[in-house]
């Protein structure tokens, strides 16, 4: 943790209330995200108890599995799902505009600008925590490689049929959300955790109930107090007056309220499929009925708190202003989005168990990429952490004292003015070292020339060595003049593209060679008792 | 060399009255064991823990009950599953064990499954040396698969009994510890937090099996590379591992040796410290007060006393309990008042690169904040 | 015992050399893995490698991981033939290369591959060689600290040649990914891996070689050195005990310093050991104790005496090093150094001062002082490079309590299903070492 971090902290702890880790909003908030709560059974994977999903912060969808255990009604609530969030997302799909990219014509090898669509905007899922996010991606793993009966008459077990491509949304999803700075999906309890610094440790910042105590402590409690109250206030019942932000449940509510629910609910099915007669059968109907709806309160009561927390911890969070460079990251997220349904509409296979190795590379080499970015935009769009940087000596902001005109030698002399900036700032400059400044949102490049008198003075030489213009005497505005307060980073602001690798098809001998013919991928294996 | 037996005794008696008159020593488990590790530094931990302290029940006396629990779900799955593992005489747990960790052997289409029940842990502890014996000496060429086998380590003086889900003799006379979790393996991956800690457990087993293997002699080979055994993705199939356990075992037999230092712990103790729980919360506090802790956030998900001691760490101010890397820049500064008060620039040496990059810290801080209220 | 009087260290070295040699130029494999431990003659080896492929016809490409790294290797080859064409494919950064190489006659420089096409040999950075494109792939390749090398760069890399062989040092730093990689751990050619690992868990029956001495590490060094960090992978001193020694024309004024000074030169380590503290990263007293170590070895006028000539060398700024974990850490001692008058000792990261060789080296402990013991202090790369770049001694400045800080240290790592374990163990390492220091400890006293 850095100094500032930790000072920030330390506050909190005394003034009672959460300090800004930020000053502006690092991550873009939809106008219309889709909220999803989950709940998951303990001890299953992949086996959902329930969710509260929509919109609309006013009226939540509940989707409630009864008996979680049991494949069919899984399968209802996963096709419930898809019913909610497959229109959600392709409101987003249709609505386009024109965009260019660089492609590699095949015929000629040539870089080439290709005009394809845009979604003008992407959806964003919101979750409560991090958990959520592995639930998510649990969840499109599960569905994905599913078979609907339209797809294969012999399947045993046939999903219903947009089940498979929610679990292909939701692996994009999923996959996205590892892109540092991406906004797809989202845990609400990390993008908190990146605005405000609480009085407790990280870990317990996973904790929504406890953060946002800390954040917005009710009147009259410091965070402190709140936040103990959310963690372990229960009720005369023993049940936490707080309930997990999910998916996972307390196990006091398993045990002395889920299960003997869900056992009344066996009951009323047994007796039902036993039921003699009609009239009897009705009356059973209705016992089943009142179980289930039992359950579905249950469910309703443990996620209701949460989905009304995440609301306000967005409320909280879109008081802050959008940084300058978020827009330049979520067009990221719409190409994203764009290549996905481009993806689905062609008909292409889901995306496979196990990336190969030129995909996994790829991604890789494109996360560094945006985890760079993400770094350099954020401190420049906020200086809380531009702060940090000059703390750690890879920034520095000073006032110009000098300006000396000189020129490079060669044939074309060219404009290599010499600032003297004087900092209280240590920034750690190596010989002839690069920085960089913003200049009309684009990064101008200098070279450390050396000090004026002792490190302590704190005056810095730097020459200026690009985005003056072509001609010999630097245009308007380029050099900086003296009296100008500058800030210089060490780190670059811009990312170059990587190295381009091998297509998959020519992975070479080191890595295993060509993976081959793509075979789809088979469907899980199954289990074969009825009940899971 | 003073004599063992008695210091041995002398410092059992000891623990004895540490945990209370009449208060039965709560048995420390693979698992228990294993969380050692967690916190290593924590000398409270060491003898609550060493003393057999039930430290939920000592959290809940003191008020601050711990938030441990196990969901029923959990519970029955785990079992239903091991039973599946275990179906028809271990066969499919052998072939996983054949496939896995010895491919070069014998398959084991047949295997002996000894039946090692007996009275007393005592008993079957004797019991299963005396299986994993016979399983090796006579038993060259087959497969033997020992079902809940029970083994004794010893434990800063005490043994202590251990439960394995099973224990398997390979043809060639190599022991193997397998563990069986309900937590899926999802495409060949599993979580990584969970995989640990069940790679620590078994080391702890394995640790226990070296202590029998080496009465005999030849003493048998015990792999370092354990099963572990996890439903296959979304289903309730068995499928396997192998996971190298020798760091772990390594760490482990490094922190059981070091347990000795409980009678150190006890012999700094003032008279009269006692954790029962029949004690009054005033008395009990004191008593826990008696013995330092180290306390971290981590100690959340991993000691029942946990949350006690964080609420001594916060009326104490203590930063540590924002995290255990917070300390890392802070130099000699260790708590909330005295960090704030050198930032402020009211305390703290200048001369002291703590003290004067905090001091820089608040000021650029100050400097930021100030920029967003313009 | 009489294995060990046989045993040969110029012999055994050499006979590790021809074996590997044979492997890359006459057998049938596509590639030949080299261990390589500190000071086992890598670079020789290298070198050699380069010559004797471009003698034998055959097209070779160089890949090394840094700049520093490829212009070192292409003055070897430039000294030891000076009539050989080689191409130094450099970036299109400003002095994207040594000014040395400006006056070698035969060594083209050139941003485009393609402007190097057909000398025998062309010599880049991974990064470089990963924009080139070529439609017909280079006979062999040489890929030097492959255990460096990511697996991603590998990939990248891999298309430009038939045949390769990768040297490197397995007990060095790892390389590393600066966001998280789990979702490939256990593939075999996760990306964030090193290179090495995915090409052998690819190609499992490729020869592998161990150079079997350490031609720098003195007979007291290399043993703890080997035990510690090639558990698996033994390797011996090239020179015995006596064949070399440290003398001090100024004899010890009985203070920290040169008493530690002392002990090192007597036994090849010393420990000055702090008392014990938490301390900020730049302790300032830790830091001013490594400046004066420095001062005193340069002010006691030192001789080294080594198998490479019979006349005692003096041990001058040059031949002296500091080794520390972090930057800050560096930085400080260089300001303490400036304020004694010490201006020209290497100060620097173990990550770079990995490759380099000094008489004497003087290191602060990467523990030393810290409330907390992180997975990056307990690396064991990093303190397998701050421990092996000395010839003669290697003094280590630490604040007392570093055994307890690692035994208090909390073992809870997560364990990824299918992945290698790395061995040795930093922690235990760690250990192995303290234990052996704790046998040379010399107690601070100005």
């Amino acid at each position: 943790m850095s100094l500032i971090a930790t000072l920030a902290r330390l506050e909190a702890v005394t003034t009672g209330r959460a300090q800004p880790a930020a000053t502006v909003r690092h991550r873009r908030l939809s106008d219309r995200p889709l909220v999803f709560v989950p709940l998951t059974t303990a001890g299953e994977a992949g086996a959902p108890l329930g969710a509260l999903v929509g919109t609309d912060r006013d009226a939540p969808r509940l989707l409630v599995v009864p008996q979680p255990r049991d494949r069919d009604l899984r399968f209802a609530f996963l096709a419930e799902l898809a019913d909610v969030v497959l229109p959600y997302i392709d409101s987003y799909a249709d609505v386009v505009e024109a965009a260019e990219r660089g492609e590699t014509d095949p015929g000629t090898g040539r870089r080439v600008k290709v005009e394809v669509e845009l979604c003008a905007d992407a959806p964003q899922l919101i979750v409560p925590s991090r958990a959520g996010v592995d639930f998510v991606r649990l969840l499109g793993r599960s569905m994905r490689f599913r078979r609907t009966a339209e797809q294969d008459p012999e399947t045993p077990y046939p999903a219903p049929p947009r089940v498979p491509l929610l679990g292909r949304w939701l692996t994009h999803f999923g996959e996205r959300a590892r892109v540092p700075g991406s906004s797809l999906l989202l845990a609400l309890t990390e993008v908190l955790g990146r605005h405000w610094a609480t009085g407790q440790s990280g870990l317990e910042d996973q904790h929504l109930g406890a953060l946002l105590a800390w954040i917005a402590p009710p009147d009259g409690a410091t965070g402190a107090e709140a936040a103990l109250r959310a963690e372990l206030a229960r009720d005369a019942d023993g049940q936490l007056w707080c309930p997990p932000a999910g998916p996972a449940t307390d196990p006091a509510f398993d045990n002395k309220l889920l299960a003997p629910a869900i056992e009344r609910y066996n009951g009323a099915r047994t007796a039902l499929a036993a039921a003699e007669d009609g009239l009897e059968a009705d009356d059973r109907l209705g016992a089943l009925t009142t179980a289930e709806r039992e359950i579905h309160e249950l469910v309703r009561s443990r996620t209701l708190p949460t989905w009304q927390r995440v609301w306000e911890g967005l409320d909280l969070l879109r008081a802050l202003p959008e940084g300058a460079h978020v827009e330049e990251r979520w067009t990221r997220d719409r190409w994203s989005f764009t290549g996905h349904r481009d993806r689905v509409v062609a008909g292409e296979p889901p995306q496979p168990r196990r990336d190969d190795a030129v995909t996994a590379a790829n991604k890789l080499a494109t996360r560094e990429r945006e985890q760079a970015r993400l770094d350099a935009q954020e401190a420049l769009d906020d200086p809380l952490v531009m702060a940090g940087r000059r703390l750690a000596g890879e920034a520095f902001t000073g006032e110009v004292v000098d300006v000396v005109m000189t020129y490079s030698e060669g044939k074309r002399p060219s404009p290599r003015p010499l600032v003297t900036v004087r900092t209280d700032d240590r920034p750690y400059l190596g010989e002839r070292a690069k920085v960089f400044r913003s200049l009309g949102g684009k990064p101008q490049a200098a070279e450390f020339a050396g000090r004026d008198g002792t490190e302590d003075e704190g005056l810095l030489v730097l020459r200026i060595v690009d985005r003056m213009g072509r001609g010999k005497e630097p245009e308007r505005g380029s050099v900086p003049e003296k009296g100008d307060l500058l800030c210089f980073t060490l780190f670059e602001h811009e990312q170059r593209g990587g190295a381009k690798l091998p297509d998959p098809e020519e992975t070479p001998w080191t890595h295993g060679g060509p993976p081959g013919e793509r075979t789809p991928e088979a469907p899980d294996s199954l289990t074969q008792e009825d009940v899971l | 060399m003073p004599p063992p037996r008695t210091r041995g005794t002398a410092l059992r008696q000891r623990l004895a009255e540490l945990r209370g008159p009449d208060v039965q020593a709560k048995a420390l488990d693979a698992r228990a064991l294993a969380a050692l590790a967690a916190n290593p530094g924590c000398r409270r931990r060491a003898i609550l823990d060493g003393a057999g302290v039930n430290k939920a029940a000592l959290a809940g006396a003191l008020g601050s009950p711990s938030a441990f629990g196990q969901s029923q779900f959990a519970l029955t799955r785990g079992n239903a599953f091991e039973a599946k593992v275990k179906a028809d005489g271990g066969a499919e747990l052998l072939r996983l064990v054949h496939e896995r960790l010895d491919p070069g052997a014998e398959p084991p289409n047949s295997a002996s499954v000894p039946d090692l029940t007996a009275s007393g842990p005592e008993g079957r502890t004797a019991r299963t040396a005396l299986a994993l014996r016979e399983a090796t000496e006579q038993g060259r060429g087959t497969w033997t698969l020992l079902d809940h086998p029970m083994l004794a380590l010893d434990v800063a003086g005490s043994p202590a009994f251990l439960e394995p889900d099973a224990v398997v003799v390979h043809p060639d006379g190599g022991w193997t510890v397998v563990e069986i979790k309900s937590f899926p393996m999802l495409d060949g991956s599993a979580d990584p937090a969970k995989v640990g800690a069940a790679a620590r457990q078994a080391a702890v087993y394995v640790l226990a099996l070296e202590e029998v293997a080496a009465r005999l002699d030849p003493a048998p080979r015990v792999r370092h590379r354990v099963l572990l055994v996890c439903p296959k993705d979304f289903s309730n199939l068995p499928t396997a591992s192998a996971v190298d356990v020798r760091k772990q075992r390594a760490v482990t037999s490094r922190q059981l040796a070091r347990l000795t230092r409980i009678q150190d712990i006890a012999d700094a103790l003032p008279e009269g410290v006692c954790f029962s729980p029949e004690l009054p919360a005033e008395q009990l506090t004191a008593s826990v007060e008696a013995v330092p802790a180290v306390y971290a956030p981590e100690c959340l998900a991993a000691c029942e006393l946990a949350f006690h001691c964080r609420d001594r760490a916060r009326a104490d101010g203590a930063v540590t309990a924002l995290g255990r890397s917070v300390r890392a820049e802070l130099g000699g500064l260790t708590t909330v008042e005295g960090v704030l008060a050198a930032a402020r620039g009211e305390a703290g040496d200048p001369e002291d690169p703590a003290v004067a990059a905090l001091r820089r810290a608040a000021l650029l801080r100050t400097e930021a904040l100030g920029a967003m209220c313009r | 015992m009489t294995t060990e009087a046989v045993f040969d260290p110029g012999t055994a070295a050499g006979r590790a050399t021809d074996a590997i040699l044979r492997d890359t130029l006459h057998g049938t494999a596509r590639g030949v893995v080299v261990d390589s431990p500190p000071g086992a003659g890598k670079s020789t080896l290298v070198v050699r490698a380069a010559l004797e492929l471009a003698d034998a016809g055959r097209s070779l490409m160089v890949v090394a991981q840094t700049n520093a790294q490829v212009d070192d290797l292409v003055l070897r080859l430039a000294e030891k033939n000076p009539g050989l064409p080689v191409g130094r494919l450099h970036s299109s950064d400003t002095d994207p290369y040594d000014k040395a190489l400006e006056s070698l006659a035969n060594v083209k420089k050139s941003a485009k591959a393609a402007e190097l096409a057909g000398l025998p040999v062309v010599i880049s950075t991974a990064a470089k060689w990963a924009h080139v494109k070529v439609d017909e792939p280079w006979r062999h390749a040489i890929v030097d600290e492959a255990y460096q090398m990511r697996s991603d760069g590998l990939l990248a890399v891999a298309g430009l040649f038939e045949r390769a062989l990768f040297v490197g040092d397995p007990g060095q730093l790892d390389p590393f990914a600066i966001v998280g990689s789990e979702q490939w751990a256990g593939l075999s050619y996760d990306p964030s891996a090193s290179a090495v690992t995915t090409l052998l868990a690819h190609n499992p029956e490729l020869p592998q070689h161990r150079l079997p001495v350490s031609w720098r590490l003195p007979a007291s060094a290399a043993p703890l050195v080997s035990d510690a960090f090639y558990p698996y992978t033994p390797f011996r001193s090239g020179t015995d005990h006596g064949d070399r020694r440290l003398s001090f024309a100024v004899p010890s004024d009985g203070s920290g310093p040169d008493r530690v000074i002392d002990e090192a030169a007597e036994s090849g380590w010393g420990l000055l050991e702090l008392p014990a503290r938490h301390t900020p990263r730049t302790d300032p007293e830790a830091v001013r104790a490594v400046a004066t170590v420095v001062r005193r070895l340069l002010d006691r006028g030192g001789a080294a005496t080594s198998e490479r000539s019979p006349d005692p060398s003096p041990l001058t700024a040059d031949r002296v090093a500091v080794g520390t974990a972090h930057r800050d850490q560096a930085a400080a001692v260089r300001a303490a150094l400036a304020e004694l008058g010490v201006t020209d000792v290497t100060v620097d990261t173990a990550n770079r001062l990995q490759g380099m060789e000094f008489d004497v080296t003087v290191i602060l402990h990467p523990l030393s002082g810290r409330p907390d013991a992180t997975a990056f202090h307990l690396e064991t790369g990093r303190l397998c490079v701050l421990a092996s770049r000395h010839r003669h001694a290697c003094v280590v400045v630490c604040r007392a309590g570093v055994g307890d800080l690692l035994d208090d240290y909390p073992s809870t790592e997560p364990v990824q299903l299918g992945t290698l374990v790395k061995f040795p163990d930093g922690w235990e390492a760690n250990h192995a070492v303290l234990a052996h220091l704790g046998e040379h400890r010399v107690p601070w006293k100005p």
